[in-house]
């Protein structure tokens, strides 16, 4: 038997490929090229945010049939609201450095497409088991992309990868910057972020023929 | 049986095969086209792309023989080996042999990486998307080496053509569908991701890096300068004062990136593209306008003292507002980049505005940002983007002339 039914496991597969929050829905993209300069940024990120769209969604879903239609968008906000005040928290208690470089975008996770999007989308109609487990497959979807464009930043920008030299030393001149190549600064700017979140979006549509578009 | 022959038996025979586009592309880049129309009412007319490209290219070749001088003599002036040059531009200080064996040394190879990376890219799209090489690229691969300091390491230049022809150019449907000009594209991305090798006093005078870092070893060397016109004035510098330094920097006996100092051989290059209807005289004379409006702006606050002696920008906002015009890549961005048919305007007053923005711009950067010290290279780009938003609005203001017009005429 297996731990989840075809269908459930779809709501956690998806997100990842076929129908990921980043690159096919185009959410999310402002957090995505502020922080993955840095791999321990992008993870620490992607972290926070199964976190808060798991929990969150948990939570929309047992309270979905007593919020008034009317007012649900100020209880989603205030649903995420506290979950992010959480997240900031632990943060500035267990890895101060950490919070300081992701400074206010932890707390802008609240206004982070992804999380109001399933919140309306699927937390509202579903029972909580399956809002959880759609709530931590985009949560993941949208992390993987985080890791890869971090992952890239960091090693063509700074040389390092979760802060370790692994080209060699730029300064003491020794294993590639010995050759004479050089850490491309652009990496490191918001720009590139775009461009890299870009050629995942080309390499993956190339790829899966059931995304390209008729002319 | 000659070239052509072989060819085209080569085109024939790949025919539908994945490689096809590339015989072609030989073919049409030697020979007239076999597939020419020969019959019926035809306008016939000579300038086609390729005839288009290779009238820019011609007007770059001055250019680049200068510039191939120029380096030697930067170099050998910096190492204190030869005397300033003093008999005007045809001074035989300058056009001497040794001066040109350092150039070629170090440009041909540029050229030939510029033109053999992005070739080989265009290829490899029009392989993959099979469609045929378009020649688009020619003009780039040209304007590439000519706008980069001299130093510039190969692997940095083809790993910046590699991203300027695919992320600028082929991502937006290849030739003629480009929304940025692909030479400042692939500029630009060296400007961010190697700013050390992009700017700064040392990069534009061959050598005078090199130098730098023995000394740093312990060399007990003479430290080179490679200080540019722009350079020493953003620094309050006074330079260019001299009737004779400016005929220098006219003349184009300054460093600088490769290609861009000799304004006279740009001004020539300018006259031959207007007369040739390839440039737009639009274009240029407006951009010139804005840069010396920018500049009068300039010498005005500066003389009316509101600005400090000691602020950063004083240096080149008292610089001659005409000045500007020698001095830096101004001229050759001018008269080769901005004039791009594909990525500027199309209007004829569409051409004043953005033109004129262009100027305008390039000064305003140059001297407000000290850490970009090309302003005319964001500034066409800039423009570029808001091309086609100007186009729209002169479309659509004529639209609504011509329609009260009509209004008129029927009441």
């Amino acid at each position: 038997m297996a731990l989840l039914s075809k269908k459930d496991a779809k709501l956690i597969t998806d997100p990842l490929a076929d129908n990921n929050p980043i690159t096919i829905q185009v959410l999310g993209i402002c957090s995505a090229l502020a922080i993955t300069a840095e791999l321990n940024a992008s993870l620490v990120m992607a972290v926070s945010v199964i976190f808060v769209l798991g929990v969150g969604n948990v939570v929309i879903s047992l309270m979905r049939n007593i919020i008034p239609s009317k007012i649900r968008i100020i209880v989603q906000l205030i649903v995420v609201a506290a979950l992010v005040i959480i997240v900031d928290l632990v943060l500035k208690a267990f890895a101060y450095e950490l919070s300081k470089t992701l400074s206010v975008f932890i707390g802008l996770i609240i206004t982070n497409c992804i999380i109001m999007g399933r919140f309306e989308a699927f937390a509202l109609a579903n029972g909580p088991w399956r809002a959880f487990l759609d709530g931590v497959g985009n949560a993941l979807g949208y992390g993987i992309i985080l890791i890869i464009v971090g992952f890239f930043r960091e090693l063509l920008g700074s040389g390092t990868l979760f802060g370790i030299p692994v080209l060699g030393d730029p300064i003491a001149k020794t294993g590639l910057y010995a050759f004479g190549y050089e850490n491309n600064g652009f990496m490191i700017m918001p720009p590139m972020a775009l461009i890299v979140v870009g050629l995942i979006i080309w390499v993956q549509r190339s790829k899966n023929e059931a995304l390209i578009e008729e002319n | 049986m000659g070239l052509k022959q072989n060819l085209h038996k080569l085109k024939e025979k790949y025919k539908g095969t994945k490689i096809a586009p590339a015989f072609g592309a030989f073919h049409t880049f030697l020979y007239t086209p076999n597939d020419t129309a020969k019959a019926g009412t035809h306008i016939k007319a000579a300038d086609d792309l390729k005839r288009t490209m290779n009238i820019v290219i011609i007007a770059l070749i001055p250019c680049l023989i200068f510039a191939m001088f120029n380096a030697g003599y930067q170099q050998y002036l910096a190492l204190g080996e030869i005397q300033a040059v003093s008999g005007g531009f045809f001074s035989s200080e300058f056009w001497t042999m040794d001066n040109l064996i350092v150039g070629l040394w170090k440009i041909l190879p540029l050229v030939f990486v510029s033109y053999g990376v992005g070739l080989g890219v265009e290829f490899i799209f029009a392989t993959i998307k099979d469609h045929e090489v378009e020649e688009g690229y020619l003009v780039t691969g040209m304007l590439v080496p000519l706008i980069v300091p001299i130093d510039i390491p190969i692997w940095m230049l083809t790993v910046a053509v590699i991203f300027g022809v695919v992320i600028g150019k082929e991502v937006f449907g290849g030739t003629g569908m480009n929304v940025l000009n692909p030479a400042l594209t692939i500029r630009a991305f060296l400007f961010f991701a190697y700013p050390t090798w992009m700017s700064g006093d040392k990069v534009w005078v061959h050598g005078a890096v090199a130098r730098t870092n023995e000394i740093a070893a312990g060399s007990t060397a003479d430290a080179m300068s490679g200080e540019t016109i722009l350079g020493s004035l953003a620094q309050g510098n006074n330079v260019i004062e001299s009737a004779d330094s400016i005929w220098n920097a006219f003349y184009g006996f300054i460093p600088g990136s490769v290609g861009e100092t000799s304004t006279l051989l740009i001004l020539l290059g300018g006259l031959f593209l207007i007369f040739t209807k390839i440039g737009s005289w639009r274009i240029m004379l407006s951009s010139v306008l804005g840069a010396l409006v920018m500049g009068l702006i300039f010498n005005g606050v500066a003389d009316a003292g509101i600005i400090s002696e000691g602020s950063n920008f004083y240096g080149l906002m008292n610089t001659t507002f005409w000045h500007h015009l020698l001095i830096g890549g101004f001229a050759f961005g001018v008269v080769y980049m901005a004039t791009d048919p594909v990525t500027g305007s199309q209007t004829n007053k569409g051409k004043w505005i953005y033109g004129f923005l262009i100027g305008f711009l390039s000064i305003m950067i140059r001297v407000f940002n000290p850490a970009y010290p090309e302003g005319v290279m964001l500034a066409i780009l800039l423009m570029n983007v808001f091309a086609p938003t100007i186009d729209h609005y002169v479309v659509k203001a004529n639209v609504k002339r011509r329609l009260k017009r009509l209004k008129t005429i029927k009441a």
